[in-house]
């Protein structure tokens, strides 16, 4: 049997008497596109972070593929295949599109310490750059100043930035966040249509875009896991009605989905 | 059709970014007017000159890696008295002066680059000014090697090349300043432009992103700062070797403050605004001292107030603005 992709085991984290993860276990077998849902506060960031190695686990351990990763730099987590978006734009405002991904193809090459060869000599890099950029649609923003791309396009250029440094586990921190619901759907699109050798994590509150995109889904509350399934068996189960239905009109777009969604 | 134009254009952006502009070219040719126009200026214009390789190598730091820093004269200092030290015991050959300066200055650079990589913004400030000091003092209680409050005596430099001796006029000095600084703002220039250049802009961009992406930003900015503090150190030799004299304030406080101010003034992150700001500084610096022995600081205080205000990139900055609003139809 092969390691499943990405793994944590015991993995815990408190802020002072504040729990934000406890005991958290989970497997995430190769290639399967998984959603991390669970109300406002339940931790789902805050496991990202630790997974990414940008929190310290006050216990348990993580593993990608055969290897523990627990104790490793995030730009060493990074170099061995898992990486991650942010919520919130965390771009390069003066670069352009094109030089952005070109960084980071770069230092993927370990080119990024040579300082006596001009930049227009990697023209490997560069055309992979260009790539990555055509398959989101972003070919022909590539010369565009970072800081004035339209919102949509930035939230794109933030998953061509963890693309180019070939992930084999991608962490998606609501990749569609403050993207109006028709672009999100492409936004989406781009995301399903990633290579299958990749594993895709994604936080997401519209239901309706867990529902069509995950293949499973992960249910966290309180910092803890509470259930993990397909989606049919999560809509249907009790314990995450409870959840969403005790806290009233504010996760209104799951309790319709999981009203629509239920036998 | 479409698809050569598709697969060219990215390369072509990168390309045209490396090559010469025309207005450089101009630039670098007006360098040499001062020995035509202005032969009494000669000894000014060689210390612009070191000036400028001095702001040049706080660039690299600061304008490209967002390393803030206050202390940035320690290095210079280092090469300084290195060079100095080097002539003054029985060595006065200046180009293997510049080597040993910057070996020295890059070794101290490189010592204190695992703090320096470790922290940002305001911290950085506090640190750099806290290794100014510390070695500002330590050269002022080493008298015996230094010196001390009197300053270094005894510095001889050679014949450049074993032909050129350095000229009451400043003939020399000046052509040697001049080229030193050519040879290393060509070497600036490329680094820039290379990988590593633009993971630097990375870190300046978005430090915390970068890890994120697999980018070790605390090895390359271990990296420049050697660099940056060689670069340092062959400015502070310039300066000992082509006036032959040197006192404790070539690596104190306020030369660290001087060049910061240089830098803003001229424009940080464009390779030129050092230059220029050196240019700008040194030659109101001279004027207003010249009409206002006491108070000429208050000239400087103006202008500095009114470019920040006026112009927050920096004379260059405020230029690349005023060009980009004219070639728009």
């Amino acid at each position: 049997m092969t390691a499943p992709a990405l793994a944590t085991r015991g993995l815990a984290k408190r802020f002072g008497s504040l729990v934000v993860a406890e005991d958290i276990a989970i497997e995430l077998p190769a290639g399967v596109r998984y959603a991390l849902i669970g109300p406002n506060g339940a931790g789902k960031t805050t496991l990202i972070n630790l997974m990414t190695g940008m929190l310290r686990p006050d216990a348990g351990a993580i593993f990608l593929g055969e290897g523990e990763i627990t104790a490793l730099p995030p730009d060493e987590r990074v170099r061995r295949g898992l990486v991650r978006t942010y919520q919130i734009n965390s771009l390069f405002p003066h670069l352009t599109v094109l030089e952005s991904v070109t960084l980071v193809v770069c230092e993927r090459r370990r080119v990024a310490q040579t300082w006596w060869r001009q930049l227009a000599a990697y023209s490997h890099e560069i055309d992979e750059a260009y790539e990555i950029l055509a398959a989101l649609t972003l070919g022909p923003a590539c010369h565009r100043v970072t800081r004035e791309l339209p919102y949509g396009q930035q939230r794109l250029l933030e998953i061509a930035l963890a693309l180019a440094t070939r992930p084999k586990v991608l962490l998606l921190d609501e990749p569609a966040a403050g993207v109006p619901r028709e672009e999100s759907k492409d936004l989406f699109a781009a995301i399903a249509g990633l290579s299958r050798d990749i594993t895709v994590l994604f936080i997401e509150h519209d239901m309706d875009l867990v529902f069509r995109f995950a293949s499973r889904v992960i249910v966290m509350v309180g910092g803890r896991v509470l259930v993990e399934g397909t989606p049919a068996e999560i809509a249907s189960d009790p314990r995450v009605r409870a959840v969403y239905l005790g806290k009233g009109h504010r996760d209104g777009a799951l309790q319709r989905s999981l009203s629509g969604l239920a036998p | 059709m479409a698809l050569t134009e598709s697969f060219d254009a990215p390369k072509l952006y990168f390309s045209s970014r490396t090559r010469w502009q025309p207005v450089e070219i101009v630039f670098w040719l007006a360098t040499l007017l001062p020995f035509a126009l202005f032969p009494d200026y000669l000894i000014l214009a060689s210390q612009i000159a070191i000036t400028a390789l001095f702001a040049l190598s706080l660039d690299l730091i600061l304008g490209y890696a967002g390393i803030v820093s206050l202390g940035h004269a320690a290095f210079f200092g280092v090469g300084a008295y290195a060079a100095g030290l080097l002539s003054k015991y029985g060595w006065g050959e200046p180009i293997t002066g510049l080597v040993v300066a910057a070996t020295a200055a890059g070794i101290v650079g490189y010592a204190t680059s695992f703090v320096i990589c470790r922290f940002r913004h305001l911290a950085l400030i506090m640190l750099t000014l806290g290794f100014g000091l510390m070695l500002e003092e330590l050269a002022n209680s080493a008298g015996w090697l230094t010196g001390g409050f009197d300053g270094l005596q005894g510095i001889h430099t050679w014949k450049l090349l074993g032909y050129f001796e350095f000229d009451l006029y400043g003939y020399v000095a000046y052509a040697y300043s001049l080229v030193v600084l050519f040879v290393l703002f060509v070497f600036a220039r490329r680094l820039i432009h290379s990988p590593f250049g633009l993971s630097l802009r990375g870190i300046r961009e978005n430090y915390v992103r970068m890890p994120a992406i697999g980018a070790p930003s605390r090895a390359h900015i271990r990296t420049i700062y050697t660099i940056s503090a060689a670069m340092a150190g062959i400015a502070g030799a310039l300066l000992a070797q082509t006036t032959e004299t040197l006192s404790l304030d070539s690596l104190g406080f306020e030369r660290s403050a001087e060049l910061l101010v240089i830098l803003v003034l001229g424009g940080a992150g464009r390779l030129y605004g050092g230059l220029v700001g050196a240019m700008i500084y040194m030659i109101a610096r001279d004027r207003f001292s010249g009409i206002e022995p006491q108070y000429w600081y208050f000239w400087i205080g103006v202008l500095l107030v009114t470019v920040v205000m006026v112009l927050p990139n920096g004379i260059l900055g405020g230029l690349a603005k005023l060009s980009a609003r004219w070639s728009r139809p």
